[in-house]
């Protein structure tokens, strides 16, 4: 076995695909507990299908680079859909969930009535689920999640404390005259670029499980926000090395291959975190 | 001069207006305690006291240097918070968080300060604890000490004991009231106007009549006979 991971990593496709799975497994899991403890797990959701809905119009547009395009659809989105969850006639729920099923729609459609490409299903699949595209990533697609990757993780390290205010009590935030605005916005912009970034690794349906179940794992387990931060980022490290380990031993798709893991890894955690009385 | 002079305040939502006129002042050391019926605008009050909403009409002043950021506030606690896994001091914490502008970490000092306040509301024991493990007194003291971290002037706290049991409502009191002695103002809204009017040196009740002054002035109104008389029979 050991003999035939090497042998793959002396593929340079292999070692990017690696590189950049990690790095954006690592920047997935951070904002995850905000948004879990935030009520907006589902905002990732009707993101991830946003993008996949800019990712068809990239494909009809036949952009070279697509991120041209889906990163700001996909930050605009993020942007208004915060906006509107918090004063608009029609719920916050209700609005996402509308967005991302129209999203979903639109971007099939598109894809089905311009398309060029002879294998629309495949097409669409691996958008869906990212089944090979992580194999397939050029070096200058490597650069540019490596670097928005650390971006994230730079910009969460540095507004650390000012999220968990933010999360923690917001009004007492903004009676104390933190702009949580401001905050909120930046979270909005950072999720979108984590969702654009987790499409290539897992594809969009899979995307929200990428970041919130390395969040749920560890809020099973540890009782201070640190904690919680720190066993999620590794964590959702450790589950992406090994399902993209797996699939490339046992050939099955990267994505759900990962989710997988990550689901496995909830359900260790939840049971240690019961017999250990973690979590009360 | 005042700390905070409200003038012809009018608040409310869009369409209608829950309170008109309203004009009242507050000095250094006062425990001005905020009554009335439900519904009668008290939180809308507290709201537009913190800058989080505009007044529809009417002003306030701030007097004394006491700036915009420099209120503590004490909200109701909200359904976010109750699985949140943060531990104490975390929370204490980030009371600071307003001091720190941009700068991205607290330093030693704002560090020092929130083990103060957590000595001061004899939490100190617990800094290391999960804030959702605590019992509803502690958690209240908890965010007092954040409340404390924002603030050295001026505390605003809304209904600080729901939800307390009787014990732990009257400790809840006289840890208020020690702040107070302390020289900082309080704020506070109310239902239980019993152990407010015990407690307090002023009382605002806002509703369909109006009445600010001092407690005895309102042990000897109308308003405030009356208001104590339904709420006895409430209770009883």
């Amino acid at each position: 076995m050991l003999a035939k991971i090497s042998t793959y990593l002396e593929f340079p496709i292999v070692r990017y695909a690696l590189i950049v799975g990690i790095l954006i497994a690592l920047s997935s899991s951070l904002l995850g507990v905000t948004l879990v403890l935030k009520r907006f797990s589902f905002i990732g959701d009707g993101l991830s299908h946003v993008a996949f809905g800019a990712m068809a119009i990239a494909t009809v547009l036949n952009l070279t680079n697509d991120m041209m395009i889906v990163m700001p659809i996909t930050i605009i989105s993020a942007v208004l859909l915060l906006r509107t969850g918090q004063n608009a006639k029609i719920n916050g729920d209700a609005i996402i969930a509308m967005i991302s099923v129209g999203a979903l729609a639109f971007g099939y459609l598109i894809m089905n009535i311009f398309s060029t490409s002879s294998n629309l299903t495949g097409d669409v699949c691996s958008t869906l689920f990212g089944s090979t595209s992580i194999l397939t990533l050029t070096i200058k697609e490597v650069w540019i999640c490596a670097i928005l990757s650390i971006l994230v993780v730079l910009i969460f390290v540095l507004l650390y404390n000012k999220i968990f205010a933010v999360t923690f009590d917001e009004t007492f935030s903004r009676a104390t005259g933190v702009n949580a605005g401001l905050y909120n916005l930046v979270i909005a912009i950072v999720i979108a670029v984590v969702i654009v970034l987790a499409m290539n690794l897992v594809g969009s349906l899979l995307i929200s499980a990428l970041v919130i179940f390395p969040a749920l794992s560890a809020m099973r387990l540890f009782k201070n926000f640190k904690m919680v931060t720190v066993f999620s980022a590794v964590l959702s490290v450790i589950c992406a090395f090994l399902g993209m380990m797996i699939s490339i031993l046992a050939g099955t798709p990267v994505g759900s291959t990962i989710v997988a893991a990550d689901v496995v890894a909830f359900g260790l955690c939840s049971i240690t975190g019961t017999l250990t009385g973690g979590r009360k | 001069m005042a700390l905070i002079t409200v003038k012809n305040l009018s608040l409310g939502y869009e369409s209608h207006t829950v309170v008109e006129d309203l004009s009242f002042s507050v000095d250094q050391g006062d425990y001005l305690c905020i009554v009335g019926e439900n519904g009668s605008g008290k939180s809308t009050l507290m709201k537009t006291l913190l800058h989080l909403r505009d007044p529809i009409g009417g002003k306030i002043v701030m007097g004394d240097g006491l700036k915009k950021n420099e209120i503590g506030y004490l909200p109701q606690q909200t359904v976010v918070q109750k699985d949140f896994p943060a531990s104490v001091r975390e929370i204490v914490l980030s009371g600071c968080q307003a001091r720190c502008g941009f700068r991205p970490f607290y330093n030693a000092e704002e560090k020092k300060m929130a083990e103060e306040n957590m000595e001061r509301m004899g939490i100190a024991e617990l800094a290391g604890r999960c804030y959702r493990e605590l019992s509803g007194g502690q958690q209240q003291r908890v965010l007092l000490a954040r409340a404390l971290c924002a603030t050295k002037k001026i505390l605003l706290l809304d209904e600080p004991v729901s939800g307390l049991d009787p014990k732990v409502t009257a400790e809840m009191y006289e840890l208020i009231a020690g702040l107070n002695k302390e020289g900082i103002t309080i704020l506070m809204i109310s239902h239980d106007i019993a152990s407010a009017v015990h407690y307090c040196s002023h009382i605002l009740h806002i509703g369909a009549v109006k009445f600010f002054g001092t407690k005895e002035a309102y042990l000897k109104s109308d308003v405030g006979k009356y208001f104590l008389l339904q709420q006895e029979g409430g209770e009883k």
